[in-house]
Formats: C-alpha cells, sequence, structure tokens
C-alpha cells in the first residue's frame, strides 16, 4: 500500500480527515481513477452502466409511487389513477417506472447478449457471470411482483396463470400456490405480500447482488471484446509496451498491464455519452408512446381487476414471453414448466458449457457464431410467439425453437471442446 | 363448494355479454385533444347522454373545467347536474347492483374506456347502432353484438337501420352488418352526428390519459435538452480521448 499522501488546502484537510477514518480516496482511486479497463470497450460495452441507470430510476420512481400508491385490493387501482391525475407530476413518476421495467430487461438482455458473444462468463468469470444470473432472476421476481401491483386485469389474470403453475409440481403443488397467494384466489392478501416483496424485499436482493457483481468484476478484472487478457505475468512485458497510465498498485503490484485505461475519466465520459443517448430513446417512449403499442402498458391492464372476467387474452409482458412460449410449446403442464424453468437455469451453466479456451465471437469458428446466430433468431420467434393467441402454426413455432433453444447449448457443449479457433493477437486490436 | 361453485357460473353469465365481440374494421377517430372546442362539447354530450349509467369515477370536475379551458365557474353551473361538489369525482347516484339487474351487465365506468378499447373503437361503436327488435333496448350494435345499452344518442342520430349481407366466415355463412342509415328524424343531420360522436370521443380520450397534451410539451423540452447534452457529451468524450488514440 502506498504512503499516505496529505493533501494540502482546507478541502484537503476535510479529506485526510475522511481518509484517515474510512478509506475513501483509497477506494475510489482502486475502483473508479486508477482501475485498469481494457481500451477496446465497443458499444456493447455500455449496458452495465446503464443497467445501473435503470436501476437507480426504479429505485427513486419507486419510493415516491410508494407514497401514493394504496397496497390493497379495494384501493390498488384507484390509487394508480390518482397519481396518474391528481399528483403532481405523478403521471410522469408512474411512466419512468413501467417505461424503466421494460428498460431494465433490454439493456440487461443486451448485457447478457454481450457476455456470450465476448465469452465473458468463461474462466476466471464464471461467479461473476453466476451472480449476474442470480441478478436476472431477481428482476425477474421483482418486475412479476411489480406487475400485480396496479390490479387491472391482465396484472390479476397474469398472476393467476403464472402462480398456478406452480400448482404443476407433484405432491406440494396445490399446498404451494394456496402459500404463495395467501388466499385460494388472487386477493388482497397476495397483492400486501407481492407489494412488500416489491418494494423490500426484493430491491435489497437486487442491490446486494449487484455490489457482490461488480465486486467480483472488479477482482477478475473486465473481459473485451478481443477476449485476450490485459494482466500478464508480472515482468513478462518489456517497459516500453506497459500502459503508460498509472494504475493503482494493488493491480500492478501483481500484474504487468497492457492496453489498459484508467476507467476514470475515459470510461466516465465514454458512460455519460451513453447514458445521454439511452436517455434520449427512454425519454422518447416515456412522454410520447408510454404504451409503447401495448407492449409496456397492455390495454386490459386500464380495467380494474374483476375475479369474474377472464380477459379474452392473457399476456405475460413482453420480456416474459420468451419463457411462456416455451411452456405453452409443451402439452404436459409439468414438463412446460420444468422445460421453462431449465430454459432460464441452463444460462447459468454456460461457463462450463462451454468448453473453448477462447472467449471472443471474433476469433472463434463459424459454427459458433452460426449456433449464436440461430439462437438470437429463435430467442426472438419465441418472443413473438408467446405474445400472440395460439394458433397451429404458433405452437409448431414455438415447439421447433424450444428445440432450437435447448440445441444451442447442447451444441456448443460438443463442438466447443476442440473447436476450429482462429490464433489470437497479442495485444488488444481496436 | 357445489353451491358457490354455481353461484360463481352464474355471476358469469352476464359478463360473457360483456366481452368484446368479433373484430369489425373500426373507423378512424381523426379526434384532436388540442381542440377544446371539441372537448368542451364533447364534455356537455357526456354530461347529458352518458352520465345518467356511465360514472367516470377517477376523474373530478374541476380538472376537467381546468383541462379542456372552461371556467370553474360556468363549469359548475352548467354541467354539474346534482350537488356534486366542483372538486369532487364525477359520479352518478345509479346504484350497481340495480343497474346490473337492469341491463344484465352494470355500465362499465368510462373513465378509461379509451384507453381500454382504443379511441377508434370508441368512436365507431357509437355510430354502429341499429335497430334490432329482439333485442331488449330495440336496438344491437355491430362493433359489439347484444350489448345490453339502448342507443343513448337516438335522440340526435334519429332511428339506424342497418342492412346486410351474407358473408362467409370459416365456411359459415353469417349475415353481416353492411351499412347503417338513419330515418332523418334526429336533431342532427349525419355529418353533424359524426361530429359530435367524435367531439365525445375525444372527450373520453382527453378523460382516459388527461397527462397526454403536458406530457408532449414537456418531453419536445426534455428531449431538446438531451440532443444538445449529448453533442457537449460527444465532443467531451473526444476532447479526453485523444490522450488513449
Amino acid at each position: 500500500m502506498t504512503a499516505k499522501v496529505d493533501k494540502p488546502g482546507a478541502f484537503g484537510a476535510v479529506l485526510n480527515w475522511i481518509d484517515d477514518r474510512i478509506p475513501m480516496t483509497r477506494v475510489w482511486n482502486m475502483h473508479i481513477a486508477q482501475y485498469p479497463a481494457p481500451k477496446n470497450f465497443n458499444f456493447w460495452y455500455l449496458f452495465g452502466s446503464l443497467a445501473i441507470l435503470v436501476l437507480v430510476n426504479q429505485i427513486l420512481t419507486g419510493i415516491w409511487l410508494t407514497m401514493n400508491y394504496v397496497p390493497s385490493g379495494e384501493g390498488a387501482f384507484a390509487s394508480i389513477e390518482y397519481i396518474m391525475r391528481d399528483v403532481e407530476y405523478g403521471w410522469l413518476l408512474r411512466y419512468l417506472h413501467s417505461t424503466g421495467a421494460s428498460a431494465f430487461f433490454i439493456v440487461v438482455y443486451l448485457h447478457m447478449f454481450r457476455g456470450m458473444i465476448y465469452g465473458s462468463y468463461q474462466k476466471p468469470r464464471e461467479l461473476l457471470w453466476v451472480f449476474g444470473m442470480l441478478i436476472f432472476l431477481a428482476l425477474m421476481a421483482e418486475a412479476f411482483m411489480g406487475y400485480l401491483l396496479p390490479w387491472g386485469q391482465m396484472s390479476f389474470w397474469g398472476a393467476q396463470v403464472i402462480i398456478s403453475l406452480f400448482g404443476a409440481i407433484p405432491v406440494i403443488g396445490d399446498d404451494l400456490t394456496l402459500w404463495i397467494r395467501g388466499d385460494y384466489v388472487i386477493s388482497g392478501a397476495t397483492l400486501n405480500r407481492f407489494f412488500a416483496l416489491h418494494v423490500i424485499a426484493l430491491p435489497l436482493v437486487l442491490v446486494i447482488l449487484v455490489f457482490l457483481h461488480i465486486v467480483a468484476l472488479h477482482e477478475v478484472g473486465s473481459n473485451n471484446p478481443d477476449g485476450i487478457d490485459i494482466k500478464r505475468k508480472k515482468g513478462s512485458v518489456a517497459e516500453e509496451d506497459k500502459s503508460k497510465f498509472k494504475f493503482h498498485e494493488y493491480y500492478t503490484s501483481k500484474k504487468d498491464i497492457v492496453d489498459a485505461i484508467p476507467f476514470h475519466p475515459y470510461y466516465t465520459v465514454k458512460d455519460i455519452l451513453g447514458v445521454v443517448g439511452f436517455l434520449i430513446l427512454f425519454c422518447w417512449v416515456v412522454f410520447f408512446v408510454p404504451e409503447m403499442n401495448g407492449f409496456f402498458l397492455e390495454a386490459p391492464n386500464f380495467e380494474a381487476a374483476n375475479p369474474l372476467k377472464t380477459p379474452e387474452h392473457i399476456f405475460p409482458v413482453w420480456y416474459f414471453t420468451p419463457y411462456y412460449a416455451i411452456l405453452r410449446a409443451i402439452p404436459d403442464k409439468l414438463l412446460g414448466v420444468i422445460a421453462m424453468g431449465v430454459s432460464i437455469a441452463v444460462l447459468a451453466l454456460l461457463p462450463w458449457l462451454d468448453r473453448c479456451k477462447v472467449r471472443s465471437i471474433r476469433y472463434r469458428s463459424g459454427i459458433h457464431k452460426l449456433n449464436i446466430a440461430q439462437f438470437v433468431v429463435t430467442f426472438f420467434i419465441l418472443g413473438w410467439a408467446g405474445a400472440t393467441p395460439q394458433t397451429v402454426t404458433s405452437t409448431i413455432l414455438s415447439q421447433i425453437c424450444t428445440v432450437t433453444y435447448f440445441m444451442f447449448f447442447v451444441l456448443l457443449f460438443v463442438y466447443s471442446k476442440n473447436e476450429n479457433t482462429k490464433p489470437l493477437p497479442t495485444r488488444l486490436t481496436k | 363448494m357445489m353451491k358457490k361453485l354455481l353461484i360463481g357460473l352464474f355471476a358469469l353469465l352476464p359478463t360473457f355479454a360483456m366481452a368484446a365481440g368479433p373484430s369489425v374494421p373500426l373507423l378512424e377517430a381523426n379526434h384532436d385533444l388540442t381542440d377544446n372546442a371539441s372537448l368542451q362539447r364533447g364534455a356537455k354530450l357526456f354530461m347529458n347522454y352518458c352520465l345518467g349509467c356511465h360514472q367516470m369515477q377517477y376523474q373530478r370536475y374541476e380538472t376537467t373545467f381546468r383541462d379542456i379551458g372552461i371556467p370553474v365557474e360556468i363549469g359548475k353551473d352548467t354541467l354539474i347536474f346534482d350537488d356534486s361538489k366542483v372538486g369532487g369525482h364525477i359520479r352518478n347516484a345509479m346504484d350497481i347492483d340495480d343497474a346490473a339487474k337492469w341491463f344484465g351487465a352494470a355500465p362499465p365506468d368510462l373513465t378509461l374506456v379509451a384507453r381500454v378499447r382504443g379511441a377508434d373503437w370508441v368512436y365507431t361503436y357509437l355510430k354502429s347502432f341499429y335497430v334490432d327488435e329482439s333485442r331488449p333496448f330495440g336496438v344491437n350494435n355491430s362493433v359489439f353484438p347484444l350489448v345490453g345499452m339502448p342507443h343513448a344518442l337516438q335522440e340526435l342520430q334519429g332511428v339506424p337501420t342497418a342492412e346486410f349481407e351474407e358473408v362467409e366466415e370459416h365456411g359459415v355463412k353469417v349475415q353481416k352488418v353492411k351499412s347503417i342509415t338513419t330515418d332523418g328524424s334526429g336533431e342532427l343531420s349525419a355529418d353533424e352526428y359524426d361530429q359530435a360522436v367524435r367531439d365525445l370521443t375525444n372527450f373520453l380520450a382527453y378523460v382516459g390519459e388527461p397527462s397526454r397534451l403536458q406530457s408532449e410539451a414537456m418531453g419536445i423540452k426534455v428531449l431538446g435538452f438531451l440532443i444538445i447534452f449529448f453533442i457537449l457529451a460527444f465532443l467531451l468524450k473526444k476532447e479526453y480521448w485523444r490522450d488513449v488514440h
């Protein structure tokens, strides 16, 4: 550790006083100002910081929504309309929150896709990936419970359908659904517990997991579009090849660092650009098309929950539709539920399913590129199928895509062992 | 248990009639939320012809007057027909249970109807009543078949009669409404009726989302700010990254 340098001036005196008590300057330098980040991050590397931005947006708007929301079967729907009409800028808070929910999934899906194409889940970043998957799970639970709160028709019937899925589990199924709902049907009791989980329990879990995700990231360091290491064995790099920037001793004492730049100011200014670009799209939705043609806010949800009136079609919100399509593709309910669960869980196993030593798609085989391409197409078709009333065509398509979805992982496991990869560069390319 | 189930099933019966009917091509409402005169005429129509049965239980009189440019004193005197407070919600005195008995289903709240169904649906629906003596109120609706509602605007439109045509749907021949004409006994001409329905639709669209215009006005400023910020952020990034390249 460097000897503490006393900072001059009145401001420096304050900093010194704080630094003697908590390691403020040290943490700032270690993780921000002197943190080595690969210099070739591209567009795909914006979505991590954007996910944090959306998380903060959800927490802040959520706090203010909570001030006027009434978590009860009698009051919930009316309180949302109260927020939309009578609370000053309540409509803005609500649209920021509802659009934020969809935006969260968009940035998280893109963030996960980045990890897939550049092999960021590979050794030594397995735990980082697993924490990410746990965040994804918590996010899905958070979104699902949040969707019940407006207490509209789709809130009610969507929750009804999804919770009843647990009933497919043998022996304990019925008791389990009863335990989750706290009632024989979805009711005010369900709403209240979902509210508690949505505003306290799950956000807390999310924030802790995000913290661990970042701790794990900073321990192993970021991957990059080339998928090669920027931290080399101590003494293996010639002095003129070493990065000319100053990094924290924590990193330089153990490794030689090439092609890196400090996170701050280079990636902070770049992330600001990403944030503003994102906000332009986000605010366009918030202010002009908050319903996003029924994808972000479904029309039937503007009708208060009515246990006696089933909507014509019940769909989950777009971000759940791929898994919903897998569920519906399988005629047997229990097998469908299992397939849906596995389709999400299998993602967490990617670090062990992919046995290739090369990380980035740039240097991997044609078959790997094809496999990723088919996975993307599959995901979109499933997403479409899960948002459409069931027809013969949509069912057959869902069944085909359920197979291709799982084949992605099977094929990856098979071909990655002896994959025909391209030679890796010794230094980062642009 | 069986008894409960039966009660539940019976409770479902009238609501089936509420389910949206077969999709018919909708007319375009072409309403304009910035047209205060249209919104005011729509509000007048709503208070006179709809409010007797349909409430707007989430919307307040005063907010409505303020938003569509009616001075509160004038609105109070001309558009509030009961002893409601001007700050109160737009409600009527109909008892839900009675209403369900009279119409087969309680008349739905209309605060959000334009968001649930869409403005085009509302516009088309109000133009699609036709005489059908087999129905309890003597009228049916081609957008919402077997609807449990009388033609509330009949004194404006006149008596509408439908011309049918036979079309094949899924291999079965069915009678479909081809066109609807009125006998001219209404207070309004066909064009005037269209405009009245458009005004009413416009008003319902406003009430569905009162913040729409405010949102768009603010949105333009926000986007303008962000675009300028984007340019500055881009220049800042370029300046800093000189060191890297």
